[in-house]
């Protein structure tokens, strides 16, 4: 069973935070500080597969984990899961992103929150892995979409929404958010192939 | 408001509070639009809260989405409530809506397993639905309760393993590739299924080969996820009952893992490689060069994989340097959690070799590496293995002074930085062993135990200890002044526990007569009785009562009295019942609560009467200062030969060059890795195949006890579980035991001996029988006794039985042949099969051989052999009272009561009766009275009264740890019921 998705980027910073299992506020924001510790110590020649479950209550869990550009993404998962299958869903995750989101990059996930976690939600349904075929995960995403478009009629709310994220007052939001270099390369990874 | 919703769950991923939106999100949940709705049910997906109505809604997406809530984190509660709508949802016509339904029953299922017990059947549904997507969400239901009980679901097996076959085949729709590979996750999930069916399980492990072995073909392809494939498909092959030629494949793929450039696929075969050689430790010699390379591998995750698989293959040749390799990598890492695992792990490998100076080195560097984050059980069983000492009393000796030199040149140091754990094990070791050096001044050890406990930063605990030690080395009158002194520099010191023991100290180091009995010296390596039964308080007790005071009553009987006054008991009456003295030995039995009650008994008592308690009580060092001797329940099965295995470091070297070295030999090696090579898999020899773990266990004893008259090796459990034996009673259990258990045992009444007959083409009349000696086990604990020990509850012996059936000589299997054992005596026979009994007497346990012969040509299956020790006390109610009124010892306890048809009672007494063999003697109104007797045992007698919801029983027994043996199984039998 996977117990959380996290994404941060290189400088430690949640991007997406997705727990699986009820834990304090506090306790997912240790979570994800250590996790970054462990995963930004290691290099890029490194095997992707972290053992070490003080993080998450349990011995067996692993930490499964991808490198893109300026983002990690992180599984956490218990015993039950395979270490490779986990790691070719990571991809198929950010496949589906970047189809989404034509190229995504990280301000895609700041300012579409909401669509990465439907899209998620598509994908992992309660810790389980419920669909790995990107199109599937596309078509439903898309018929949501639909509907919504069709209720809400003027499809003006998504770019309110983005305009007043971007004006919002977080203290530390500007200075990480450099846009020179934030292009994620997704697909074709040259070292899984 | 949907813009602020988003905001805010920004925010709080960003870890800001935003509790405040959670209550405006239900809100947008309820009324808002899809839209809307999305936004706000994504916020409240990370709490803990639930809604129904949209599971009822006609929308496809709105069902969706609160299946995905449901599916999150729901609480228990509530499960009961939303359930029949889920349920409901498993038979929608569109598979999205299925597949989401299932995944939220397994959700359910692993919050509350009982209450999705009765829709199992919607499950096989779900399994053979016509969509592909559904079937494999079922297959998170099915992976999970396999894995629960693999028993249950063998008929499943072939369904699965038509399914994979399909899926390998690729008759799946195009939809499910992946990379071209046909649904891999799907495929990954049923070889882990399959592999937990095959286990041990020779007839389903046969259907899967065919399929494993396509698979195997298929998954040809270079790509990461045919690797995920193969990796489950060779963990599967290793796990179910093996097949050569898929083994060798098996091996194979392995290989080309282990040598792949590619780090992740090194990693997973590292962790095959760790996996496998349990079975076939020959397949970690073809690469061990390659291993010896990750060892030295940049990335510490590899390096601890690595020690993993050589922590396996550990044997007593190899162990030092495989030690070493794990000490060093110990000192570079700084993660708590590989600490405490390697930690573990090395102490582990060193207790298997105790007695050398080897084993104090590598058990001093744990110590202050692993530092006080080790499993506490560490220290102490280091301790309990130096003080039980080996063989060879000279060998002991020098070992203890070893350790003693060690340690003072460690005091003598600069002690602060070390972990307290290690201080503690000084300081205990010091207390116990320095006096045997007798070249060191008493003075010096003093002085620096005095320095440690005057030292800042020492914790109280380790104070503790170290006082301890103190109170041991200060006898004799030159002591005294000291021991003033330290007295009176702890007698006002915040610690109770120090203040008491410097008050012990004075006490003791003025009286050198109360010091030697009190601290014999050497410490006694058989178990220190506690009598628990606080006997020498009785004066105080009685001298107290003379005073006026009020009796003692014990807490239930406390509790009965209060909830007869009040007239509305409001608490469950069984819950609030407090351990009584009575349950103690019930747990003391199989627990170590023994050490914590026994420490407060060495409490109570100083503080009540500081002078009367020594007597009584021989001596219980403070909190866990005190390691008792209990028959450790892993005592290797008799070993003969002295720990000569493990050898000293030079002789070792000696043992390295002379082994042949059984790698190939490559061309040209750095000489330095070959000979870590040669000394890493030393022992691992290619001929043979034997499994690695049956065979360090064969070849190496772990350790040999010291050598204890029988006596004392069968009854010293006994004088410690059974606490509260006071000297009569034990002498009649133990006369019961040897008068009754070895010589009326062959008349004990076989009660049930069915067989079933399965008559097959051809027989030699030698069979396998597995004797389910459960009652057995049952029986011993009611003596209360060790003797017999668990682990020999179910055994199949395979017997030699002689070809022609007219000369019966029955032999005991040769393992057993060289104990002492009885005559074989026959129990009963007919026709079909006889049964002969015989003892035998091992150093650990007794046990008990039951010869099933079988005369006939035919084959025997299913022989059940119950035994029993008790039987019912056939009693009339007069006698009954008279009886009840001449036993002392009792105990009481709640029973739960079985609701069933009719009388409650009576079902109960009923239901114990058939499974317990006891006497109902009577049943008066809402009570009844029960006897039942141990075989030519002491009665008990059981008093019942229905009491609410709960059945209250007294029972009375001269046997002290019958009754509570009787309620344990009582409690048991009414469970089970």
């Amino acid at each position: 069973m996977i117990k959380a998705i996290l994404i941060f980027n290189n400088h430690g910073k949640p991007r997406l935070s997705k727990f699986y299992e009820h834990y304090s506020e506090d306790t997912e924001q240790q979570i994800i500080r250590e996790t970054f510790h462990l995963v930004s110590k290691r290099d890029e020649n490194v095997c992707n597969f972290l053992e070490g479950g003080m993080l998450i209550d349990g011995s067996d869990n692993k930490l499964i984990y991808r490198h893109y550009a300026t983002l990690y993404f992180v599984f956490c998962v218990d015993s039950s899961e395979s270490e490779l299958g986990i790691l070719d869903l990571i991809q198929v995750f950010v496949e589906t992103l970047d189809k989404c989101f034509e190229n995504v990059c990280e301000l895609d996930l700041i300012f579409h929150v909401d669509k990465v976690h439907n899209i998620l939600a598509e994908m992992v349904m309660g810790g389980m892995v419920l669909e790995t075929n990107m199109n599937e995960i596309i078509t439903q995403v898309d018929a949501q979409n639909k509907m919504e478009k069709s209720e809400a009629g003027i499809a003006g709310a998504p770019a309110r929404a983005v305009s007043a994220v971007k004006n919002m007052n977080l203290p530390e939001m500007p200075k990480n958010i450099n846009i020179g270099d934030i292009s994620i390369k997704v697909p074709n990874l040259p070292s899984f192939k | 408001m949907r813009e602020l919703m988003v905001r805010a769950m920004y925010c709080e991923m960003l870890g800001y509070e935003a509790d405040f939106v959670y209550i405006h999100a239900i809100k947008l949940a309820q009324q808002g639009t899809v839209l809307e709705k999305r936004v706000g049910i994504s916020i409240f997906l990370k709490q803990n809260m639930y809604y129904l109505q949209d599971l009822q809604s006609t929308n496809l997406i709105e069902v969706c989405m609160a299946l995905t809530v449901v599916s999150q984190i729901f609480p228990k509660d509530m499960i009961p409530a939303i359930l029949p709508l889920v349920e409901e949802k498993l038979s929608h016509p569109k598979e999205i809506i299925r597949r989401k339904a299932v995944l939220a029953l397994y959700k359910f299922y692993l919050i509350a397993p009982n209450q999705v017990q009765h829709i199992h059947g919607k499950f096989r549904k779900a399994l053979c639905d016509k969509d592909p997507g559904v079937m494999m969400s079922s297959l998170h239901i099915y992976l999970q309760m396999i894995k629960e009980n693999p028993a249950s679901y063998k008929d499943l097996t072939g369904s699965f393993v038509t399914i994979l076959r399909q899926v390998v085949g690729g008759k799946l729709p195009l939809d499910f590739n992946y990379h071209s590979v046909p649904a891999p996750w799907l495929q990954i999930q049923l070889l882990r299924i399959l592999s937990l069916l095959g286990r041990e399980d020779q007839s389903m492990s046969e259907l899967m080969y065919d399929v494993l072995d396509e698979s195997l073909r298929r998954a040809e392809m270079n790509h990461n996820i045919t690797y995920a494939i193969l990796y489950e498909c060779v963990k599967a092959i290793y796990t179910i009952h093996p097949k050569a030629e898929l083994l060798e494949k098996a091996a194979r793929c392995i290989g080309n893992f282990v040598l792949s450039p590619k780090i992740n696929l090194k990693y997973l075969g590292l962790k095959a490689l760790t996996y496998v050689v349990q079975h076939d430790a020959n397949l970690a010699l073809q690469h061990q060069m390659t291993i010896i390379e990750c060892l030295d591998h940049s990335d510490l995750i590899i390096k601890r994989e690595t020690l993993e698989l050589l922590f396996r293959i550990t044997n007593a040749q190899n162990v030092t340097i495989i030690v070493e390799k794990m000490l060093g990598f110990l000192r570079l890492c700084n993660d708590d959690y590989t600490i405490i695992d390697l930690v573990g792990k090395v102490a582990e490998l060193a207790e298997k070799y105790p007695f050398t100076i080897w084993f104090i080195q590598t058990m001093n560097v744990v110590f202050s590496l692993g530092g006080d984050l080790m499993q506490p059980d560490l220290p102490s069983n280091f301790l309990r293995l130096f003080a039980d000492g080996s063989e060879s009393e000279e060998q002991d000796r020098q070992l203890k002074l070893y350790a003693v030199d060690s340690y003072l040149a460690v005091l003598k140091g600069d002690c602060s930085h070390l972990p307290q754990r290690f201080l503690q094990v000084i300081s205990w070791v010091l207390g116990e062993y320095s006096c045997l050096k007798e070249d060191v001044d008493q003075q010096e050890v003093i002085r620096l135990l005095k320095k440690l406990l005057e030292q800042r930063g020492v914790s109280s605990e380790t104070r503790s200890w170290a006082l301890s030690a103190l109170t041991k080395l200060c006898k004799g009158p030159g002591y005294a002044e000291l021991a003033l002194e330290l007295a009176e520099s702890l007698s006002s010191s915040l610690d109770t526990v120090l203040r008491q023991q410097a008050h012990e100290l004075c006490l003791l180091s003025q009286d050198s007569q109360l010091h030697a009995r009190v601290l014999p010296h050497p410490a006694p390596s058989d178990n220190l009785e506690v009598d628990s039964s606080l006997s020498f308080l009785d004066g105080f007790v009685s001298d107290a009562l003379a005073a006026g005071a009020a009796p003692y009553k014990p807490p239930h009987q406390r509790q009965e009295e209060l909830s007869q006054q009040r007239a509305l008991s409001l608490e469950p009456y069984g819950l609030s019942l407090p351990v009584t003295m009575s349950s103690c030995t019930l747990t003391d039995r199989q627990s170590p609560t023994f050490l914590s009650m026994s420490s407060d008994l060495s409490v109570l008592c100083v503080c009540s009467a500081n002078t009367l308690m020594l007597e009584g009580v021989k001596r219980v060092w403070g909190k866990d200062g005190y390691i008792p001797q209990k028959e450790p329940s892993l005592t290797p099965a008799a070993v003969d030969e002295p720990s000569d295995v493990v050898q000293s470091p030079d002789q070792q070297g000696a043992a390295e060059t002379s082994l042949p070295e059984p790698e190939p030999e490559p061309p040209q090696l750095d000489q330095e890795k070959q000979q870590l090579a040669s000394s890493l898999f030393v022992g691992l020899g290619s001929q043979n195949s034997m499994s690695l773990l049956g065979k360090t266990e064969v070849a190496v004893p772990r350790f040999r006890r010291k050598a204890r008259q029988h006596e004392s090796a069968s009854t010293s459990g006994t004088s410690e579980s059974s606490s509260n034996s006071s000297h009569s009673s034990r002498s009649t259990t133990d006369s019961f035991l040897y008068g009754g258990l070895l010589e009326e045992e062959p008349a004990t009444p076989i009660q049930n001996s069915y067989h079933t007959l399965n008559s097959t083409s051809e027989n030699e009349g030698a069979a396998t029988v597995s004797a389910k000696e459960d009652k057995q086990a049952n029986s011993s604990q009611i003596l209360g006794k060790s003797i017999v020990s668990q682990r020999n509850c179910s055994k199949s012996l395979p017997v030699a039985f002689p070809h022609s059936s007219d000369s019966m000589v029955l032999q005991l299997p040769s393992e057993l042949q060289e104990l002492p054992h009885s005559d074989v005596v026959s129990l009963t026979s007919d026709p079909h099969l006889s049964v002969s009994c015989c003892r035998v007497f091992r150093e650990d346990a007794l046990l008990l051989v039951l010869l099933l012969f079988n005369p006939t040509e035919t084959a025997l299956r299913d022989v059940a052999v119950e035994l029993s020790c008790e039987e019912p006390l056939m009693l009339n109610t007069e006698e009954y009272g008279k009886l009840w009124l001449s036993i002392s010892n009792d105990v009481k306890q709640n029973l739960k009561l079985l609701t069933g048809g009719g009388d409650p009672l009576r079902a109960t007494l009923n239901a114990l009766k058939d499974s317990l063999q006891l006497h109902i003697v009577d049943i008066i109104g809402s009570e009844g009275i029960v006897a039942c007797h141990l075989l030519r045992g002491g009665p008990c007698l059981m008093h019942c009264r229905v009491h609410g919801a709960s059945l209250a029983v007294w029972l009375r027994s001269p046997l002290p740890s019958l009754p509570d043996c009787l309620l344990y199984h009582c409690q048991r039998a009414l469970q089970e019921h």
